[in-house]
């Protein structure tokens, strides 16, 4: 695996990771998110309703929390998640946690960390953790981390002890992988924690930067964790300690202006499990990311008229994000427009807001189904966006696109 | 345009463009006659079985043709249970059912009807076949009355009283544009016996009546009649002969899905067809088990509506030739074959019973496969079906069914070995 940054650009690092898999055969472009996935599915897709997204993720992601439960069984499959789940060719990363779950604290000793399957709380010595990691097989995963921090009032201690168990842990991964055949050709990413306390951030990075690590994973930032402006720094500082050559992925933030601001932080890589979320309230994402020039709204922005779509991101939903529309709200009833116009997606080609409305308040499966794609694709698209923005020296005019929208009205 | 689409255009307008058919279309003119006039169906019998009363046909409606017999899977709200319709197409369904009951409540005929018809609101270019809703009156809803005038239930929505005619009904149907329409039938539950079971037959005659009169699309749309009496052999003999009168395209049977004793159930069934137009498509309403599928084409039915298959799927149960898997079970845990290894649908060619009893606990989507596998396999049954009819080899596939399906002889249910004798299919 190689990082391979062709500029960086305000903070922003632009580039492809290769050499990704067994084959080696595969790249993803940086800053990129992985495939999110639920026991290695994406959340209410099969196969085939998958394979109407256009350039997916090479990278798929799974957990642990999925698979602990079903360790048993893959020990006894003997060929890794990706065949027992009957997945494409891709890159699977393996993470410790499923961020859009919230599992609940106050399980984590000083020899193991917990997680949470289908049937409840398993806890994992790094003994177990890294068998249950030999029979997923995953091309890279996260070390066994302590990642426990994020709650209000955590103690300086109790930060302080993340670090140092996440290190051990590290260490005792790293000795095990070189001992796990079925782990030869995988990749193992040190973790950083730290809290929202700068020293131990440094040292946790300095720390975990000094292990044969392919890439690191940060930990304990997540929107919950701390508001952004803290974490931007705190990013900040973290990767200026990190070697430029290795990918920075963080979990837990998916939000498109705490992407934005990670990625100038120094972040390469986030999870997608945000697009799922927003399914999963019955809302379509559809902030606006382009910035190429288009005479129609550019005429309405001169002069002071918002474009009907951008009026509808504020459905005074108190718990919807800016970013999406409610496809529940009884305005869509009979509005025959796709869900964004101009979108590529399965949804927005073949069907209407009336309809997916109609799903939605009749509890119809097909409804998550079609806002799963729908949100798939958007999210791509603005990951698609960002980095030809970066590109192209254009990052201020993106970043006004973007975080417009949160506005919700036009100056 | 190949001959077959010039020949469907010059019987009859479309209601919608008509896609290219990749299937056996080489009726020619002569042999392809309206069976009503000015009705937009066609049947073409293709073969019939010597032994039994089986047949194979294509029926051509106006969004593409049938291939009989055939199993149409239900799509009660205008979806089919988490399936797209490219995946619907994908499995050959050329055509499913919608509820009219349910998209008469929401959305609302109104709203479908501005959206280009059920069609245009769901996006599905083959054939819709819809109810009338009068079997939610009995199965749903608080049953308020029926009188003449049409059936008083209780919304379950806002709780108001709504009164469906059929004249309502029809309104319905003609805003939701189905190929098929059904009549509002007098629906009576097969365990009512006495008067009743006389009265609703008598009313579902003048019913359709008053369904055929409503009609504002015969040109577009075909209304079908149901054949009702309950089990009583002199009443469905007396609506049978009252129906056949009336100029309708096709045929119902009606009052047979409720859980009656299957004894009576087969005997209503071949009397049915004892007594339909040979030329006329027979649709026998809420048939699903595999086995009532196989007996009933022997009997002479030609389409089929279950919401068994996808019904049961959302419970992880997996349709197989030898029964049922239910998936959720421990036993699948570490079972790595597909569910069917000779099944060809997306699921068996991917996915193992281990890693669908794996995903059940996790997400929505292992519902979808099961639900694709099992639509897929009743969908592969009626193929084969149709198959042993045209290739005059349908008693010896009975046969081979029921070995496939039951343990031995001594367990096929006595009901259906009855059944089949009576149409010279000997399987004991």
């Amino acid at each position: 695996m190689r990082l391979e940054l062709s500029r960086v650009v305000q903070g922003c690092r632009l580039g492809v990771l290769t050499g990704l898999g067994k084959s080696g055969q595969h790249s993803l472009e940086v800053p990129g998110c992985l495939l999110y996935t639920r026991c290695a599915t994406v959340p209410h897709l099969t196969q085939d309703t998958l394979h109407t997204l256009r350039d997916l993720p090479s990278v798929t992601q799974v957990s642990v929390d999925s698979f602990a439960e079903h360790h048993e069984v893959l020990e006894e499959f003997k060929e890794g998640v990706r065949k027992f789940a009957g997945l494409h060719d891709t890159v699977l990363f393996c993470s410790l946690h499923d961020s859009a779950n919230t599992n609940p604290a106050g399980h984590v000793t000083n020899k193991t960390v917990s997680v949470w399957g289908s049937g409840g709380r398993i806890e994992l010595t790094v003994a177990r953790f890294m068998a249950i990691q030999a029979a997923i097989q995953p091309d890279c995963y996260q070390s066994m981390a302590d990642g426990e921090t994020w709650q209000a009032g955590v103690s300086r201690k109790r930060v302080r002890k993340a670090v140092d168990r996440t290190l051990a842990h590290l260490d005792e991964c790293l000795v095990l992988h070189q001992k796990t055949q079925e782990l030869k050709q995988a990749e193992i990413f040190g973790v950083v924690e730290g809290g929202d306390i700068m020293e131990e951030r440094l040292r946790s990075a300095r720390e975990t930067a000094k292990r044969p690590v392919g890439g690191f994973v940060l930990d304990g930032f997540h929107s919950a964790a701390m508001d952004q402006d803290v974490r931007a720094q705190l990013v900040k500082a973290t990767s200026a300690e990190l070697p430029q050559e290795k990918p920075r992925l963080v979990l837990g933030v998916g939000r498109p202006d705490e992407v934005i601001s990670c990625v100038e932080a120094g972040v390469d890589l986030f999870e997608s499990f945000f697009p799922f979320q927003v399914t999963e309230r019955g809302c379509a994402l559809s902030f606006n990311y382009s910035i190429d020039p288009d005479p129609e709204t550019a005429v309405l922005e001169i002069n002071g008229e918002m474009p009907a779509d951008k009026k509808l991101n504020s459905n005074g939903d108190e718990n919807m994000m800016p970013f999406e529309m409610n496809l529940r709200d009884k305005r869509y009833q009979d509005d025959f427009c796709p869900l964004v116009e101009g979108c590529g997606c399965y949804c927005c080609k073949k069907h209407m807001r009336a309809y997916v409305h109609h799903l939605l308040v009749t509890n119809e499966l097909l409804g998550s189904v079609l806002l799963m794609l729908h949100n798939m694709t958007h999210y791509l698209g603005f990951f698609k966006a960002l980095r030809e923005a970066i590109a192209s020296d254009r990052l201020q005019d993106f970043k006004n696109r973007v975080l417009h929208c949160r506005e919700g009205d036009l100056k | 345009m190949n001959d077959s689409q010039v020949n469907q255009t010059s019987l009859f307008k479309m209601a919608a463009p008509v896609p290219s058919s990749t299937h056996e279309c080489e009726d020619s003119m002569a042999s392809m006659k309206a069976v009503s006039s000015a009705a937009p169906l066609a049947l073409r019998i293709v073969a019939e079985c010597p032994v039994s009363k089986a047949r194979a046909c294509t029926l051509t409606l106006p969004h593409c043709a049938v291939l009989t017999p055939v199993f149409m899977p239900v799509g009660t709200q205008g979806t089919l249970k988490g399936i797209t319709v490219d995946q619907l197409e994908d499995l050959d369904c050329q055509i499913c059912l919608g509820n009219t009951y349910h998209l008469g409540m929401r959305p609302g005929p109104e709203l479908i009807e501005k959206a280009n018809g059920l069609h245009g609101f769901m996006k599905w270019n083959r054939n819709l076949l819809t109810d009338s809703g009068g079997f939610q009156m009995v199965s749903l809803v608080e049953l308020s009355e029926v009188t003449e005038e049409g059936v008083k239930f209780r919304s379950p929505y806002d709780g108001k009283e709504i009164l469906l005619t059929p004249e309502q009904s029809i309104a319905i149907q003609n805003s939701l544009g189905s190929d098929i329409m059904m009549q509002l039938d007098d629906v009576v539950s097969s365990t009512v016996k006495g008067p009743r079971v006389e009265e609703a037959m008598h009313r579902s005659v003048r019913w359709l009546d008053r369904c055929i009169a409503a009609n504002k699309n015969p040109d577009r749309q075909n209304l079908f009649a149901i054949i009702q009496g309950g089990l009583d052999a002199k009443l469905r003999k007396a609506c049978l002969d009252e129906m056949t009168k009336r100029d309708v395209p096709g045929f119902a049977i009606g009052g047979l899905s409720g859980g009656e004793e299957k004894d009576d159930f087969w005997k209503m069934v071949t009397l049915s067809t004892d007594h339909l137009p040979r030329e006329k498509p027979r649709y026998l309403m809420g048939v699903g088990y595999a086995l009532d599928l196989v007996v009933c084409v022997a009997l002479g039915c030609d389409m089929f509506d279950c919401v068994f298959p996808t019904r049961t799927a959302r419970f992880g149960s997996a349709l197989v030739p030898w029964g049922s898997l239910q998936l959720k079970q421990k036993q699948y845990a570490k079972d790595f074959q597909p569910i069917d290894p000779d099944c060809q649908c997306p699921t068996c060619r991917r996915h193992s019973r281990a890693y669908l009893h794996a995903l059940f606990k996790s997400d929505t989507a292992a519902l979808h496969h099961i639900t694709i596998h099992n639509i897929s396999y009743q969908l592969a049954l009626m193929r084969s079906v149709r198959q042993s009819i045209i290739e005059q080899r349908f008693p010896e596939f009975v046969k081979a069914f029921m070995k496939r399906m039951f343990a031995s002889v001594e367990q096929y249910p006595s009901w259906a070995v009855e059944a089949l004798q009576s149409v010279n299919i000997d399987v004991s």
